[in-house]
């Protein structure tokens, strides 16, 4: 197997543009993309270090060093490893895959505007890990329960909008009712939960990193090891398919095979993230937006840094929402505090006409 | 264009406008045929719940209460007073919810939709807990000021930006604002644990269980509201064909305009204060009433002052039929009901592809 970084002879590449050939594979590698995604990994790797310093037991990197090495005090190793660890890896995974989620989904509906939350989808999630929590089922499932709830909701939409073709317009106000319906569902279900479960419940439906463990961050891995090759796949497709589905067609992809491959890997994205976190929101909205202003149109290499700034965003709010206020806020409240202002910008600026 | 042209031409519009009774009398006959309707759904209502109650005690505990009889005393203290509520509630939510589509001229308008009913929650919530205000006729200024910032941002976000004002921004900026107040009321009940049990009852929006003394505080606001409203039909008329033909007309559109949305908002907030935020009346009841009596406000407020009680009762009903012997929350109903109603209004063409 050679490894080459250079030009292809046959056709000149633009500035700035790399190809890399491994064996069969070869990729183009803008050089501005690959130096944002190695900053903001720098930048997440950086926070997650802060973040593990800060608290009521203040630690030193070097006492951190130790703890994770396993040479620190018992007290410090427990801290560090068993409290503050798990929580921001969820904080960095959740936040990566929501972002990611809304990648995909602002791209297979060609707008800007739409989010997993505000369509329904992550309220899909909730109401199937509410049931099976309503019904004592093994919660081992939720993740699964999460997925199939976000996957129905985005079936359920997709089904009620259709009308010859998807009108994007018509998708937002028929996925805001979808929402809302989802929305009754859930607070339905937490009336009905034990009123012990409630406090943490609505904890939860604000969307939540408090209280993680490592089953939850070994399901958040195994899940981004799946899910983010298979998304950065097909993000080529995607730009495709945001030719128009005529287009695309006339180009020889399979668009519907395509598109459901992309609505599962979505939900499934928002879908893990929600049963674990709850749904945290604004995230799926604003990040893609940052990545594409940094990075230009949605290629695999963008979606990856898409993924890095919503650890960012979300390793930030939460620690925002541990530290900064005196009061612990879930780190829900804290995005949506910095996103529906956005949201808002975004709208007035748009020039989409809806 | 004489002014018998104009009539001419209004009249030509009419016959093109579908509507099940176009005669004067007609209407009249149907309006009296929804209040003996609203009669017997106001003695159903006292008749259906967890206690069995006969037609006999129902009556006779409004007109000849004996204190001896259980049966009766559930009827006068218990389930009168959730009617009483409920009459007052119902009209006043559909009455602003027709209101503000003749204001924005947005079908999708509604007191929930627009945000208002969440600016009215908060206002009433901050109110509570950080000013420690209790007696209600304090707390329902909050409620006005809640849903008047949310209203004014929502309008403001929705209006500004290249493509004009357009039903489809305003509902995305009444879900963001929505969303952003949602936040911030998790953030205020996360800070008072212990009120949270009573406060999640409340947000759910439900007719049971509430302060009667609470209604009759609010009463007069929703009686100025209601009555002003109907006084203004002929406004309407003209706001709803627009900006230009109601200036042409004479009218002072902004007067008029703030004028209405502050009496919709007068309403909103006082029905909050009583029930707790109950969507979707107020956007179904106006466009079932427009498919009985046509577009014209002077016919359709004094229907929706009629049909909003029915619905919103008909749901109180259904949710302690279906969940016997506990109850769904009426906002949870009128939701399921009203929801699918917002994806039917986004499948016609004349909304979404405006």
């Amino acid at each position: 197997m050679t490894t080459r970084t250079s030009a292809p002879p046959s056709r000149s590449e633009p500035s700035g543009v790399r190809v890399i050939r491994l064996g069969a594979f070869s990729f183009r590698v803008r050089l501005r993309v690959a130096g944002l995604v190695a900053v903001a990994a720098v930048v997440v790797v950086g926070l997650m270090a802060w973040s593990l310093t800060l608290g009521n037991y203040a630690l030193s990197l070097a006492e951190i060093h130790g703890a994770l090495k396993g040479t620190a005090s018992a007290d410090a190793r427990f801290i560090v490893v068993d409290l503050r660890l798990p929580r921001l890896l969820t904080a960095v995974a959740v936040g990566s895959m929501l972002a990611m989620s809304g990648a995909i989904f602002q791209g297979i509906l060609r707008n800007p505007l739409v989010s997993p939350d505000i369509i329904g989808i992550n309220a899909g999630a909730s109401v199937g890990a509410l049931l099976l929590i309503v019904t004592r089922q093994p919660l081992a499932y939720l993740p699964a329960a999460a997925f199939v709830g976000g996957l129905v909701a985005a079936a359920a939409i997709y089904a009620l909008t259709w009308r010859g073709h998807i009108s994007g317009a018509r998708l937002i106000l028929v996925g805001m009712g979808m929402n809302a319906m989802l929305t009754a569902t859930t607070t339905y279900l937490l009336t009905q939960a034990e009123i012990r479960d409630a406090s943490r419940a609505v904890l939860w439906m604000t969307g939540s990193v408090y209280g993680s463990d490592w089953g939850d961050v070994r399901l958040l891995v195994v899940s981004l090891a799946v899910l983010v090759p298979l998304g950065a796949a097909l993000m080529w497709s995607l730009r495709v398919l945001q030719l128009g589905d005529l287009t695309a067609h006339t180009l020889g992809m399979p668009v519907e095979r395509i598109r459901l491959f992309l609505i599962i890997t979505g939900c499934a994205l928002s879908g893990i993230a929600v049963s674990v976190a709850g749904p945290i929101g604004f995230v799926a909205l604003m990040v893609p937006h940052f990545a594409r202003m940094l990075a230009g149109p949605m290629t695999a290499g963008v979606f990856v840094l898409t993924g890095l700034l919503g650890a960012a965003l979300v390793l930030g709010a939460d620690m925002i929402g541990q530290h900064a206020t005196g009061v612990s806020l879930p780190v829900g409240v804290i995005t949506s505090a910095l996103g529906a202002p956005y949201f808002l910008y975004l709208l007035s600026r748009t020039r989409v006409r809806l | 264009m004489t002014t018998r042209d104009v009539g001419t031409a209004v009249a030509a519009e009419n016959k093109r406008v579908r509507m099940l009774f176009r005669s004067p009398s007609a209407k009249v006959g149907v309006l009296m045929a929804g209040c003996v309707l609203l009669a017997i759904v106001v003695v159903l209502g006292l008749r259906f719940g967890s206690l069995p109650i006969t037609n006999w005690d129902a009556i006779n505990a409004l007109v000849n209460y004996s204190p001896d009889s259980y049966e009766q005393t559930v009827v006068r203290y218990l389930r009168l007073p959730r009617m009483v509520i409920g009459l007052g509630v119902g009209a006043a939510l559909a009455v602003a919810g027709a209101a503000m589509q003749a204001t924005t001229r947005n079908p999708l308008a509604d007191p929930s939709i627009l945000g208002v009913n969440s600016g009215a929650a908060l206002g009433i919530i901050t109110a509570v807990y950080l000013g420690q205000l209790t007696h209600p006729l304090h707390f329902v200024w909050f409620a006005f000021a809640g849903g008047m910032v949310a209203a004014a941002i929502v309008y403001a976000f929705g209006s500004v930006g290249s493509g004009g004002v357009s039903p489809v921004k305003l509902a995305l900026a009444g879900v963001v604002v929505t969303a952003l107040l949602n936040s911030w009321l998790t953030a205020v009940l996360l800070l008072h644990q212990e009120t949270l049990d009573v406060i999640r009852f409340w947000l759910a929006g439900s007719l049971a269980g509430r302060d009667i003394n609470v209604f009759y505080a609010v009463l007069p606001f929703l009686a100025v509201g209601v009555v002003g409203m109907l006084l203004a039909g002929n406004q309407l008329n003209v706001l709803s064909l627009g900006d230009d033909t109601a200036r042409v007309l004479g009218m002072p559109i902004g007067k008029i305009r703030m004028l209405v949305t502050a009496l919709s908002v007068l309403m909103v907030g006082a029905a909050v204060a009583a029930a707790g935020p109950i969507g979707f009346v107020g956007l179904a009841v106006p466009h079932i009433v427009r498919g009985f009596v046509g577009p014209d406000y002077r016919w359709v407020l004094p229907f929706c002052v009629v049909f909003g009680p029915l619905m919103l009762l008909l749901a109180d009903i259904l949710g302690r039929v279906i969940a016997r012997p506990g109850e769904v929350h009426v906002g949870i109903v009128t939701a399921f009901v009203g929801a699918p109603f917002l994806i039917w209004l986004a499948r016609r063409r004349q909304v979404a592809d405006v």
